[in-house]
Protein backbone atom coordinates (compact mmCIF):
# COMPACT_ATOMS: atom_id res chain seq x y z
CA UNK A 1 0.00 0.00 0.00
CA UNK A 2 1.54 3.45 -0.86
CA UNK A 3 -0.13 5.77 1.36
CA UNK A 4 2.29 8.71 0.11
CA UNK A 5 -0.52 9.68 -2.11
CA UNK A 6 -0.47 13.33 -3.18
CA UNK A 7 -4.04 13.65 -4.19
CA UNK A 8 -5.44 11.49 -1.18
CA UNK A 9 -9.11 11.82 -1.26
CA UNK A 10 -10.35 11.62 2.26
CA UNK A 11 -14.73 11.87 3.52
CA UNK A 12 -15.08 14.73 5.44
CA UNK A 13 -16.98 15.04 8.50
CA UNK A 14 -20.02 16.96 6.65
CA UNK A 15 -19.82 14.04 3.89
CA UNK A 16 -20.80 11.86 7.00
CA UNK A 17 -23.54 13.73 8.64
CA UNK A 18 -24.64 14.10 4.96
CA UNK A 19 -24.82 10.21 4.34
CA UNK A 20 -26.58 10.09 8.19
CA UNK A 21 -29.48 12.50 7.67
CA UNK A 22 -29.97 10.92 4.58
CA UNK A 23 -30.45 7.78 5.07
CA UNK A 24 -33.57 8.66 6.80
CA UNK A 25 -34.95 7.67 3.40
CA UNK A 26 -33.32 4.38 2.93
CA UNK A 27 -36.74 3.14 1.80
CA UNK A 28 -38.18 6.28 0.37
CA UNK A 29 -38.48 4.18 -2.79
CA UNK A 30 -38.11 0.89 -1.74
CA UNK A 31 -39.27 -1.64 -4.61
CA UNK A 32 -40.08 -5.48 -5.23
CA UNK A 33 -37.42 -5.57 -7.39
CA UNK A 34 -34.12 -4.86 -5.61
CA UNK A 35 -36.12 -3.44 -2.40
CA UNK A 36 -33.69 -0.33 -1.01
CA UNK A 37 -31.04 0.19 -3.19
CA UNK A 38 -32.40 3.43 -4.46
CA UNK A 39 -32.43 4.69 -1.07
CA UNK A 40 -28.79 3.09 -0.31
CA UNK A 41 -27.72 4.84 -3.30
CA UNK A 42 -29.52 8.32 -2.08
CA UNK A 43 -27.49 7.61 1.08
CA UNK A 44 -24.20 7.25 -1.15
CA UNK A 45 -24.47 10.30 -2.98
CA UNK A 46 -22.37 12.44 -0.72
CA UNK A 47 -19.64 9.78 -0.86
CA UNK A 48 -19.55 9.13 -4.23
CA UNK A 49 -19.47 12.64 -5.18
CA UNK A 50 -16.97 13.46 -3.12
CA UNK A 51 -14.49 10.76 -4.09
CA UNK A 52 -15.46 10.18 -7.74
CA UNK A 53 -15.30 13.41 -9.76
CA UNK A 54 -15.16 11.75 -13.49
CA UNK A 55 -18.18 10.20 -15.05
CA UNK A 56 -17.19 6.64 -15.61
CA UNK A 57 -15.82 6.54 -12.40
CA UNK A 58 -19.36 8.11 -10.65
CA UNK A 59 -21.31 5.53 -12.96
CA UNK A 60 -19.41 2.68 -12.19
CA UNK A 61 -20.14 3.10 -8.01
CA UNK A 62 -23.95 3.96 -8.83
CA UNK A 63 -24.17 1.17 -10.32
CA UNK A 64 -22.15 -0.52 -7.15
CA UNK A 65 -24.72 0.94 -4.72
CA UNK A 66 -28.25 -0.03 -6.64
CA UNK A 67 -27.66 -3.56 -6.36
CA UNK A 68 -30.08 -5.27 -4.61
CA UNK A 69 -30.34 -4.33 -0.79
CA UNK A 70 -32.30 -4.81 2.41
CA UNK A 71 -32.21 -4.70 6.39
CA UNK A 72 -33.54 -3.09 9.26
CA UNK A 73 -33.67 0.66 8.10
CA UNK A 74 -30.93 1.41 11.01
CA UNK A 75 -29.34 -1.51 11.15
CA UNK A 76 -27.90 -0.19 7.37
CA UNK A 77 -26.05 2.65 9.72
CA UNK A 78 -22.99 0.46 10.27
CA UNK A 79 -23.04 -1.14 6.81
CA UNK A 80 -23.09 2.67 5.38
CA UNK A 81 -19.77 3.08 7.40
CA UNK A 82 -17.96 0.04 6.65
CA UNK A 83 -18.97 0.57 2.31
CA UNK A 84 -17.68 4.45 3.16
CA UNK A 85 -14.50 3.52 4.08
CA UNK A 86 -13.99 1.01 1.20
CA UNK A 87 -14.98 3.38 -1.06
CA UNK A 88 -12.30 5.86 0.23
CA UNK A 89 -10.01 3.57 0.35
CA UNK A 90 -10.68 2.46 -3.42
CA UNK A 91 -10.81 5.67 -5.22
CA UNK A 92 -7.50 6.59 -3.25
CA UNK A 93 -6.26 3.39 -5.41
CA UNK A 94 -6.42 0.47 -2.91
CA UNK A 95 -7.22 -3.04 -4.79
CA UNK A 96 -10.97 -2.90 -4.18
CA UNK A 97 -12.92 -4.84 -6.70
CA UNK A 98 -16.93 -5.11 -6.82
CA UNK A 99 -17.04 -8.16 -5.42
CA UNK A 100 -16.02 -7.35 -2.53
CA UNK A 101 -17.79 -3.94 -2.27
CA UNK A 102 -21.11 -6.19 -2.88
CA UNK A 103 -20.13 -8.93 -0.77
CA UNK A 104 -19.66 -6.83 2.39
CA UNK A 105 -23.19 -5.23 1.73
CA UNK A 106 -25.29 -8.61 1.00
CA UNK A 107 -23.25 -10.53 4.01
CA UNK A 108 -23.70 -7.86 6.55
CA UNK A 109 -27.57 -6.83 5.48
CA UNK A 110 -28.63 -10.24 6.89
CA UNK A 111 -27.52 -10.79 10.16
CA UNK A 112 -27.52 -7.28 11.19
CA UNK A 113 -31.68 -7.47 10.52
CA UNK A 114 -31.47 -10.04 12.49
CA UNK A 115 -30.42 -7.94 15.00
CA UNK A 116 -32.39 -4.84 14.37
CA UNK A 117 -35.91 -6.70 13.89
CA UNK A 118 -36.30 -8.34 17.44
CA UNK A 119 -34.57 -5.36 19.32
CA UNK A 120 -36.24 -2.56 17.70
CA UNK A 121 -39.45 -3.54 16.03
CA UNK A 122 -39.57 -6.91 18.60
CA UNK A 123 -39.08 -5.01 21.49
CA UNK A 124 -38.44 -1.81 22.27
CA UNK A 125 -40.93 -0.61 19.64
CA UNK A 126 -44.03 -2.66 21.34
CA UNK A 127 -42.27 -1.61 25.05
CA UNK A 128 -42.09 1.90 24.30
CA UNK A 129 -45.65 1.89 22.48
CA UNK A 130 -47.18 0.03 25.60
CA UNK A 131 -45.96 2.28 27.68
CA UNK A 132 -47.28 5.55 25.87
CA UNK A 133 -50.28 4.03 25.25
CA UNK A 134 -51.18 3.58 28.72
CA UNK A 135 -50.82 7.47 29.58
CA UNK A 136 -52.49 7.47 26.33
CA UNK A 137 -55.66 5.77 27.67
CA UNK A 138 -55.75 7.42 30.80
CA UNK A 139 -55.87 11.03 28.06
CA UNK A 140 -52.42 11.81 28.84
CA UNK A 141 -51.17 14.24 26.04
CA UNK A 142 -47.50 13.14 27.42
CA UNK A 143 -48.19 9.23 25.93
CA UNK A 144 -47.32 10.64 22.12
CA UNK A 145 -44.50 13.26 23.44
CA UNK A 146 -42.57 10.94 24.98
CA UNK A 147 -42.69 8.27 22.71
CA UNK A 148 -41.81 10.35 19.78
CA UNK A 149 -38.91 12.00 21.79
CA UNK A 150 -37.97 8.24 23.67
CA UNK A 151 -37.70 6.87 20.22
CA UNK A 152 -36.24 9.05 18.19
CA UNK A 153 -33.39 10.12 20.76
CA UNK A 154 -32.29 6.92 20.67
CA UNK A 155 -32.76 6.16 16.90
CA UNK A 156 -30.74 9.19 15.86
CA UNK A 157 -27.98 8.20 18.40
CA UNK A 158 -27.79 4.34 17.44
CA UNK A 159 -27.59 5.02 13.88
CA UNK A 160 -24.73 7.90 14.20
CA UNK A 161 -22.95 6.31 16.36
CA UNK A 162 -23.02 2.92 14.33
CA UNK A 163 -22.59 4.64 11.44
CA UNK A 164 -19.23 5.93 12.42
CA UNK A 165 -17.97 3.00 14.20
CA UNK A 166 -18.52 1.26 10.36
CA UNK A 167 -16.19 3.97 9.25
CA UNK A 168 -13.59 3.95 11.37
CA UNK A 169 -13.56 -0.37 11.46
CA UNK A 170 -13.78 -0.53 7.64
CA UNK A 171 -10.55 2.58 7.45
CA UNK A 172 -8.81 -0.15 10.09
CA UNK A 173 -9.19 -3.14 7.54
CA UNK A 174 -8.42 -1.68 5.01
CA UNK A 175 -5.51 0.05 6.27
CA UNK A 176 -4.09 -2.94 7.66
CA UNK A 177 -4.00 -4.76 4.17
CA UNK A 178 -0.88 -7.11 3.18
CA UNK A 179 -0.52 -8.21 -0.24
CA UNK A 180 -3.32 -10.27 -1.53
CA UNK A 181 -5.39 -9.37 0.95
CA UNK A 182 -7.58 -7.94 -1.14
CA UNK A 183 -8.50 -10.75 -2.50
CA UNK A 184 -8.87 -12.65 0.23
CA UNK A 185 -11.75 -10.41 1.83
CA UNK A 186 -13.57 -10.52 -1.64
CA UNK A 187 -13.54 -14.36 -1.69
CA UNK A 188 -14.84 -14.08 2.02
CA UNK A 189 -17.17 -11.59 1.87
CA UNK A 190 -18.81 -13.53 -1.38
CA UNK A 191 -18.98 -16.99 0.61
CA UNK A 192 -20.71 -14.84 3.82
CA UNK A 193 -22.90 -13.54 1.05
CA UNK A 194 -24.07 -16.76 -1.24
CA UNK A 195 -24.14 -18.22 2.80
CA UNK A 196 -26.59 -15.81 3.89
CA UNK A 197 -28.59 -15.63 0.66
CA UNK A 198 -28.98 -19.12 1.48
CA UNK A 199 -30.34 -18.68 4.70
CA UNK A 200 -32.58 -16.09 3.85
CA UNK A 201 -34.44 -17.75 0.99
CA UNK A 202 -36.60 -20.29 3.65
CA UNK A 203 -36.50 -17.30 6.38
CA UNK A 204 -37.87 -14.43 4.58
CA UNK A 205 -39.81 -15.87 2.12
CA UNK A 206 -43.55 -16.73 3.02
CA UNK A 207 -45.29 -19.28 0.86
CA UNK A 208 -48.02 -21.84 2.34
CA UNK A 209 -50.05 -24.55 0.73
CA UNK A 210 -53.12 -24.97 2.39
CA UNK A 211 -54.44 -27.65 0.45
CA UNK A 212 -55.47 -30.59 2.68
CA UNK A 213 -54.46 -34.18 1.55
CA UNK A 214 -55.55 -35.79 4.26
CA UNK A 215 -57.88 -35.88 7.64
CA UNK A 216 -57.69 -38.79 9.79
CA UNK A 217 -60.34 -38.82 12.73
CA UNK A 218 -58.23 -39.42 16.28
CA UNK A 219 -59.13 -41.86 18.45
CA UNK A 220 -61.05 -40.65 21.17
CA UNK A 221 -58.57 -42.16 23.45
CA UNK A 222 -56.53 -40.27 22.19
CA UNK A 223 -57.44 -36.74 22.15
CA UNK A 224 -57.90 -34.18 25.55
CA UNK A 225 -60.92 -34.29 26.77
CA UNK A 226 -61.80 -30.43 26.34
CA UNK A 227 -65.34 -30.49 26.12
CA UNK A 228 -65.37 -31.67 29.88
CA UNK A 229 -63.85 -28.88 31.02
CA UNK A 230 -65.58 -26.60 28.93
CA UNK A 231 -69.04 -27.88 30.56
CA UNK A 232 -67.18 -27.24 33.67
CA UNK A 233 -66.27 -23.68 32.83
CA UNK A 234 -69.77 -22.77 31.83
CA UNK A 235 -71.48 -23.69 35.05
CA UNK A 236 -68.86 -21.61 36.43
CA UNK A 237 -67.04 -24.77 38.23
CA UNK A 238 -63.50 -25.43 37.34
CA UNK A 239 -61.48 -26.87 39.78
CA UNK A 240 -57.14 -27.05 40.14
CA UNK A 241 -57.87 -30.62 39.45
CA UNK A 242 -59.44 -30.35 36.53
CA UNK A 243 -56.70 -28.05 34.79
CA UNK A 244 -54.26 -30.12 35.90
CA UNK A 245 -55.65 -33.02 34.62
CA UNK A 246 -55.78 -31.09 31.09
CA UNK A 247 -52.49 -30.35 31.45
CA UNK A 248 -51.16 -33.92 32.04
CA UNK A 249 -53.00 -35.09 29.13
CA UNK A 250 -51.24 -32.39 26.81
CA UNK A 251 -48.09 -33.31 28.30
CA UNK A 252 -48.06 -37.24 27.78
CA UNK A 253 -48.86 -36.02 23.90
CA UNK A 254 -52.60 -36.70 23.66
CA UNK A 255 -53.92 -34.57 20.61
CA UNK A 256 -55.93 -31.68 20.66
CA UNK A 257 -57.75 -31.85 18.01
CA UNK A 258 -60.13 -34.56 16.52
CA UNK A 259 -59.06 -34.77 13.29
CA UNK A 260 -55.34 -35.17 12.14
CA UNK A 261 -54.94 -32.58 9.21
CA UNK A 262 -51.88 -33.24 6.67
CA UNK A 263 -52.06 -30.12 4.09
CA UNK A 264 -49.55 -29.94 0.91
CA UNK A 265 -47.45 -27.79 3.09
CA UNK A 266 -46.93 -30.60 5.55
CA UNK A 267 -46.09 -32.74 2.75
CA UNK A 268 -43.38 -30.25 1.30
CA UNK A 269 -42.32 -29.89 5.12
CA UNK A 270 -41.08 -33.53 5.84
CA UNK A 271 -38.90 -33.16 2.60
CA UNK A 272 -37.40 -29.84 3.87
CA UNK A 273 -38.90 -26.59 4.42
CA UNK A 274 -38.56 -23.87 2.08
CA UNK A 275 -38.45 -26.50 -0.55
CA UNK A 276 -41.38 -24.70 -2.73
CA UNK A 277 -39.47 -21.05 -2.07
CA UNK A 278 -36.28 -22.29 -3.01
CA UNK A 279 -37.41 -23.74 -6.24
CA UNK A 280 -39.33 -20.52 -7.21
CA UNK A 281 -35.80 -18.82 -6.45
CA UNK A 282 -34.07 -21.56 -9.02
CA UNK A 283 -37.22 -20.77 -11.81
CA UNK A 284 -36.54 -17.00 -11.26
CA UNK A 285 -32.68 -17.36 -11.54
CA UNK A 286 -33.23 -19.42 -14.66
CA UNK A 287 -35.98 -16.53 -16.22
CA UNK A 288 -33.53 -13.55 -15.63
CA UNK A 289 -30.46 -15.97 -17.30
CA UNK A 290 -32.49 -16.13 -20.23
CA UNK A 291 -32.75 -12.15 -20.05
CA UNK A 292 -36.81 -11.86 -19.10
CA UNK A 293 -37.28 -8.98 -17.32
CA UNK A 294 -37.71 -8.71 -13.47
CA UNK A 295 -40.53 -6.42 -13.61
CA UNK A 296 -42.25 -8.89 -16.16
CA UNK A 297 -41.12 -12.01 -13.43
CA UNK A 298 -42.52 -9.82 -10.70
CA UNK A 299 -45.83 -9.32 -12.39
CA UNK A 300 -46.09 -12.51 -13.54
CA UNK A 301 -45.72 -13.67 -9.39
CA UNK A 302 -48.72 -11.33 -8.49
CA UNK A 303 -50.79 -12.93 -10.82
CA UNK A 304 -49.77 -16.75 -9.55
CA UNK A 305 -50.20 -15.03 -6.07
CA UNK A 306 -54.13 -14.01 -7.17
CA UNK A 307 -54.40 -17.18 -8.85
CA UNK A 308 -53.08 -19.52 -6.59
CA UNK A 309 -55.08 -17.48 -3.63
CA UNK A 310 -58.57 -17.84 -5.86
CA UNK A 311 -58.42 -21.86 -6.26
CA UNK A 312 -57.09 -22.17 -2.43
CA UNK A 313 -53.94 -23.68 -3.57
CA UNK A 314 -52.12 -20.94 -1.59
CA UNK A 315 -52.63 -19.36 1.42
CA UNK B 1 -56.37 25.50 7.75
CA UNK B 2 -57.58 22.23 9.67
CA UNK B 3 -57.62 20.36 6.65
CA UNK B 4 -54.47 21.35 5.39
CA UNK B 5 -52.77 20.26 8.71
CA UNK B 6 -54.84 16.53 8.43
CA UNK B 7 -53.89 16.51 4.60
CA UNK B 8 -49.89 17.36 6.16
CA UNK B 9 -50.30 14.87 8.30
CA UNK B 10 -51.24 12.00 6.43
CA UNK B 11 -48.58 12.73 4.35
CA UNK B 12 -46.19 12.22 6.80
CA UNK B 13 -48.11 9.19 8.31
CA UNK B 14 -47.95 7.77 4.45
CA UNK B 15 -43.95 8.39 4.44
CA UNK B 16 -43.10 6.98 7.61
CA UNK B 17 -45.38 4.11 6.85
CA UNK B 18 -42.26 2.54 5.01
CA UNK B 19 -39.71 4.85 6.04
CA UNK B 20 -39.98 3.70 9.53
CA UNK B 21 -38.47 6.49 11.20
CA UNK B 22 -39.78 9.67 12.87
CA UNK B 23 -42.33 6.86 13.43
CA UNK B 24 -45.33 9.13 12.43
CA UNK B 25 -47.84 6.46 11.18
CA UNK B 26 -48.16 4.45 14.50
CA UNK B 27 -51.40 5.36 15.80
CA UNK B 28 -50.29 6.94 19.12
CA UNK B 29 -48.49 10.13 16.74
CA UNK B 30 -51.14 9.54 13.78
CA UNK B 31 -54.45 9.76 15.93
CA UNK B 32 -53.50 12.63 18.03
CA UNK B 33 -51.55 14.87 15.71
CA UNK B 34 -55.19 14.61 13.93
CA UNK B 35 -56.66 15.31 16.99
CA UNK B 36 -54.70 18.11 17.48
CA UNK B 37 -55.66 19.81 14.05
CA UNK B 38 -59.12 19.02 14.15
CA UNK B 39 -59.35 20.60 17.74
CA UNK B 40 -60.07 17.17 19.85
CA UNK B 41 -56.79 16.57 20.89
CA UNK B 42 -57.57 13.85 23.70
CA UNK B 43 -60.01 11.93 21.68
CA UNK B 44 -57.22 11.28 19.22
CA UNK B 45 -54.83 10.81 22.06
CA UNK B 46 -57.14 8.18 23.51
CA UNK B 47 -57.84 6.68 20.21
CA UNK B 48 -54.44 6.45 19.31
CA UNK B 49 -53.35 5.03 22.57
CA UNK B 50 -56.39 2.09 21.91
CA UNK B 51 -54.77 1.59 17.87
CA UNK B 52 -51.29 1.67 19.50
CA UNK B 53 -52.02 -1.56 21.71
CA UNK B 54 -53.91 -3.18 18.32
CA UNK B 55 -50.72 -2.56 16.84
CA UNK B 56 -48.35 -3.32 19.28
CA UNK B 57 -46.57 -6.53 17.20
CA UNK B 58 -47.19 -5.13 13.34
CA UNK B 59 -43.84 -4.73 11.88
CA UNK B 60 -42.83 -5.12 8.38
CA UNK B 61 -39.59 -7.72 7.99
CA UNK B 62 -38.26 -8.40 4.95
CA UNK B 63 -40.27 -7.84 2.05
CA UNK B 64 -43.68 -9.15 4.18
CA UNK B 65 -45.35 -6.29 4.93
CA UNK B 66 -48.01 -5.53 7.77
CA UNK B 67 -51.39 -3.99 7.78
CA UNK B 68 -50.91 -0.35 7.33
CA UNK B 69 -51.16 1.68 10.50
CA UNK B 70 -50.72 4.66 8.61
CA UNK B 71 -54.01 5.04 6.60
CA UNK B 72 -56.30 3.24 9.81
CA UNK B 73 -54.66 5.98 12.03
CA UNK B 74 -55.57 9.12 10.03
CA UNK B 75 -59.01 8.31 8.67
CA UNK B 76 -60.24 6.63 11.64
CA UNK B 77 -58.93 9.42 13.72
CA UNK B 78 -60.32 11.92 11.32
CA UNK B 79 -63.62 10.36 11.48
CA UNK B 80 -63.70 10.37 15.31
CA UNK B 81 -62.27 14.03 15.96
CA UNK B 82 -63.51 15.65 12.65
CA UNK B 83 -66.80 16.36 11.35
CA UNK B 84 -68.15 13.15 11.72
CA UNK B 85 -68.04 12.85 15.10
CA UNK B 86 -68.06 8.99 14.89
CA UNK B 87 -67.55 6.99 18.57
CA UNK B 88 -64.22 5.87 18.95
CA UNK B 89 -65.27 2.08 19.10
CA UNK B 90 -66.45 2.33 15.62
CA UNK B 91 -63.57 4.48 14.51
CA UNK B 92 -61.55 1.34 15.84
CA UNK B 93 -63.61 -1.21 13.85
CA UNK B 94 -63.30 0.80 10.79
CA UNK B 95 -59.69 1.10 11.93
CA UNK B 96 -58.77 -2.33 10.48
CA UNK B 97 -60.09 -2.96 6.50
CA UNK B 98 -58.58 0.74 6.27
CA UNK B 99 -55.09 -1.26 7.54
CA UNK B 100 -56.08 -3.80 4.84
CA UNK B 101 -56.49 -1.37 2.07
CA UNK B 102 -53.54 0.59 2.88
CA UNK B 103 -51.61 -2.46 2.97
CA UNK B 104 -52.92 -3.06 -1.10
CA UNK B 105 -52.10 0.44 -1.66
CA UNK B 106 -48.15 0.13 -0.32
CA UNK B 107 -47.57 -2.86 -2.90
CA UNK B 108 -49.15 -1.13 -5.47
CA UNK B 109 -46.24 1.54 -4.89
CA UNK B 110 -43.81 -0.67 -4.24
CA UNK B 111 -44.53 -2.50 -7.48
CA UNK B 112 -44.84 1.21 -9.48
CA UNK B 113 -41.49 2.10 -7.89
CA UNK B 114 -39.86 -0.69 -9.64
CA UNK B 115 -39.73 1.26 -12.78
CA UNK B 116 -37.86 3.78 -10.58
CA UNK B 117 -35.17 0.84 -10.21
CA UNK B 118 -34.35 0.75 -13.81
CA UNK B 119 -34.57 4.84 -14.72
CA UNK B 120 -31.91 4.76 -11.41
CA UNK B 121 -29.95 2.13 -13.73
CA UNK B 122 -29.94 4.48 -17.36
CA UNK B 123 -29.06 7.71 -15.36
CA UNK B 124 -26.62 5.80 -13.49
CA UNK B 125 -24.75 4.61 -16.94
CA UNK B 126 -24.80 8.88 -17.75
CA UNK B 127 -22.97 9.43 -14.23
CA UNK B 128 -26.15 11.58 -12.97
CA UNK B 129 -25.82 11.42 -9.73
CA UNK B 130 -28.96 14.20 -8.95
CA UNK B 131 -31.27 11.76 -10.67
CA UNK B 132 -30.56 9.41 -7.57
CA UNK B 133 -31.69 11.87 -5.37
CA UNK B 134 -34.98 13.09 -7.85
CA UNK B 135 -35.97 9.12 -7.78
CA UNK B 136 -35.73 8.69 -4.08
CA UNK B 137 -37.40 12.17 -3.47
CA UNK B 138 -40.36 11.06 -5.25
CA UNK B 139 -40.65 7.69 -4.15
CA UNK B 140 -40.71 9.20 -0.66
CA UNK B 141 -43.63 11.90 -2.25
CA UNK B 142 -45.32 8.72 -3.63
CA UNK B 143 -45.45 7.05 -0.75
CA UNK B 144 -46.65 10.12 1.33
CA UNK B 145 -49.72 10.72 -1.34
CA UNK B 146 -50.43 7.04 -0.69
CA UNK B 147 -52.10 7.72 2.50
CA UNK B 148 -52.81 11.82 1.95
CA UNK B 149 -54.84 11.28 -1.61
CA UNK B 150 -57.30 8.72 0.02
CA UNK B 151 -57.58 11.48 3.15
CA UNK B 152 -59.09 13.98 0.99
CA UNK B 153 -61.15 11.56 -0.49
CA UNK B 154 -62.66 10.87 2.73
CA UNK B 155 -62.61 14.22 3.71
CA UNK B 156 -64.65 14.68 0.51
CA UNK B 157 -67.10 12.07 0.57
CA UNK B 158 -68.08 11.33 4.18
CA UNK B 159 -67.55 8.14 6.44
CA UNK B 160 -70.56 5.69 4.79
CA UNK B 161 -69.55 5.48 1.46
CA UNK B 162 -66.11 4.87 2.50
CA UNK B 163 -67.08 1.88 4.63
CA UNK B 164 -68.80 0.57 1.62
CA UNK B 165 -66.22 1.08 -1.07
CA UNK B 166 -63.67 -0.96 1.34
CA UNK B 167 -66.16 -3.81 1.39
CA UNK B 168 -66.63 -3.96 -2.60
CA UNK B 169 -62.81 -5.11 -2.98
CA UNK B 170 -62.89 -8.67 -3.47
CA UNK B 171 -61.12 -10.64 -1.53
CA UNK B 172 -59.15 -12.56 -4.35
CA UNK B 173 -57.25 -9.49 -4.80
CA UNK B 174 -56.20 -8.25 -1.00
CA UNK B 175 -55.64 -11.77 -0.24
CA UNK B 176 -53.86 -12.88 -3.26
CA UNK B 177 -51.51 -9.80 -3.32
CA UNK B 178 -50.43 -10.50 0.15
CA UNK B 179 -49.75 -14.10 -0.67
CA UNK B 180 -47.57 -12.75 -3.40
CA UNK B 181 -45.99 -10.14 -1.49
CA UNK B 182 -44.95 -13.32 1.04
CA UNK B 183 -43.39 -14.76 -2.05
CA UNK B 184 -41.97 -11.94 -4.35
CA UNK B 185 -38.53 -11.42 -2.37
CA UNK B 186 -37.22 -14.39 -4.33
CA UNK B 187 -36.58 -12.05 -7.81
CA UNK B 188 -34.07 -10.05 -5.25
CA UNK B 189 -32.53 -12.87 -4.34
CA UNK B 190 -32.17 -14.60 -7.68
CA UNK B 191 -30.89 -10.99 -8.64
CA UNK B 192 -28.18 -10.72 -5.71
CA UNK B 193 -27.15 -14.82 -6.95
CA UNK B 194 -27.15 -14.10 -10.47
CA UNK B 195 -24.23 -11.33 -9.86
CA UNK B 196 -22.18 -13.21 -6.87
CA UNK B 197 -22.56 -16.91 -8.18
CA UNK B 198 -19.44 -19.31 -9.00
CA UNK B 199 -18.78 -22.84 -8.81
CA UNK B 200 -16.85 -22.63 -6.00
CA UNK B 201 -19.62 -20.63 -4.01
CA UNK B 202 -22.82 -22.59 -4.34
CA UNK B 203 -21.60 -25.10 -1.47
CA UNK B 204 -21.80 -22.33 0.72
CA UNK B 205 -25.77 -21.23 -0.42
CA UNK B 206 -27.00 -24.53 0.11
CA UNK B 207 -25.37 -24.72 3.18
CA UNK B 208 -27.16 -21.71 4.15
CA UNK B 209 -30.26 -23.13 2.54
CA UNK B 210 -30.22 -26.49 4.67
CA UNK B 211 -28.90 -25.02 8.38
CA UNK B 212 -31.78 -22.45 8.10
CA UNK B 213 -34.77 -24.57 7.18
CA UNK B 214 -34.00 -27.54 9.08
CA UNK B 215 -32.42 -25.97 12.46
CA UNK B 216 -33.54 -22.71 14.83
CA UNK B 217 -30.14 -20.93 14.65
CA UNK B 218 -31.07 -17.51 14.39
CA UNK B 219 -29.54 -14.57 11.98
CA UNK B 220 -27.12 -13.34 14.20
CA UNK B 221 -25.89 -17.31 14.76
CA UNK B 222 -26.03 -18.20 11.02
CA UNK B 223 -24.13 -14.71 10.84
CA UNK B 224 -21.27 -16.50 12.93
CA UNK B 225 -21.49 -19.69 11.23
CA UNK B 226 -21.25 -17.79 7.96
CA UNK B 227 -17.96 -15.54 9.13
CA UNK B 228 -16.49 -18.61 10.47
CA UNK B 229 -16.45 -20.86 7.31
CA UNK B 230 -15.63 -17.73 5.37
CA UNK B 231 -12.31 -17.45 7.47
CA UNK B 232 -11.42 -21.39 7.50
CA UNK B 233 -11.97 -21.63 3.91
CA UNK B 234 -9.51 -18.52 3.20
CA UNK B 235 -6.79 -20.67 5.53
CA UNK B 236 -7.48 -23.83 3.73
CA UNK B 237 -7.96 -22.77 -0.03
CA UNK B 238 -4.07 -23.25 -1.41
CA UNK B 239 -5.48 -20.38 -3.78
CA UNK B 240 -4.92 -18.11 -0.91
CA UNK B 241 -2.12 -18.99 1.20
CA UNK B 242 0.91 -19.43 -1.42
CA UNK B 243 2.44 -16.52 -0.10
CA UNK B 244 1.86 -15.63 3.49
CA UNK B 245 4.61 -17.45 4.47
CA UNK B 246 7.80 -16.05 4.07
CA UNK B 247 8.01 -14.20 1.14
CA UNK B 248 6.30 -10.70 1.81
CA UNK B 249 6.56 -8.77 -1.19
CA UNK B 250 3.95 -11.47 -2.96
CA UNK B 251 3.50 -11.63 -6.73
CA UNK B 252 0.04 -10.07 -6.12
CA UNK B 253 -1.59 -12.99 -8.31
CA UNK B 254 -2.75 -15.77 -6.26
CA UNK B 255 -5.13 -17.02 -8.69
CA UNK B 256 -2.91 -18.85 -11.13
CA UNK B 257 -2.14 -22.80 -11.16
CA UNK B 258 1.71 -21.88 -11.30
CA UNK B 259 1.18 -19.82 -7.74
CA UNK B 260 -0.17 -23.31 -5.69
CA UNK B 261 2.64 -24.62 -7.27
CA UNK B 262 5.20 -22.34 -6.05
CA UNK B 263 3.16 -22.99 -2.40
CA UNK B 264 4.04 -26.30 -2.49
CA UNK B 265 7.58 -26.10 -3.01
CA UNK B 266 7.69 -23.31 -0.26
CA UNK B 267 6.37 -25.73 2.42
CA UNK B 268 8.86 -28.47 1.43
Amino acid sequence: MDESKTTEKRITKKDLRSVWWRSTFLMGAWNYERMQNIGWAFSMVPAIKRLYKTKEDRAAAMHRHLEFFNTHPYAAAPILGVEIALEEQRANGADINDEAISGVKVGMMGPLAGVGDPVFWGTLRPVVGAFAASLALSRNVLGPILFFVIWNVLRMSFTWFTQNMGYTQGTNITQNLGGGMMQKITQGASILGMFIMGVLVPRWTTMNFPVVISSVKNEAKNVVDLSTLADAANRGKVSAAQLRNMYDQIISGKQVDMFKVTTLQDVFNTLIPGLMPLLLMFGVLWLLRHKVSPILIIVGLFVLGIAGYGTHILG
Amino acid sequence: MTAFFVVLIAFLAGVEGVAEQFQFHQPILAASLIGLATGHLIEGVVLGGTLQLITLGWMNIGAAMAPDAALASVVSAYLVTGPAQVDIKTGIAIAIPLAIAGQVLTIVVRTLTISFAHIADREADKGNVQAIDILNLAGVGIQGLRIAIPMIIVMAVGAEPVRAALASIPDVITGGLAVAGGFIVVVGYAMVINMMASPDLWPFFFLGFALSALSEVNLIGMGIIGLVLALVYLQLSPKFNNKDDGDGGGTGGGTSGGNDLDAILNDY
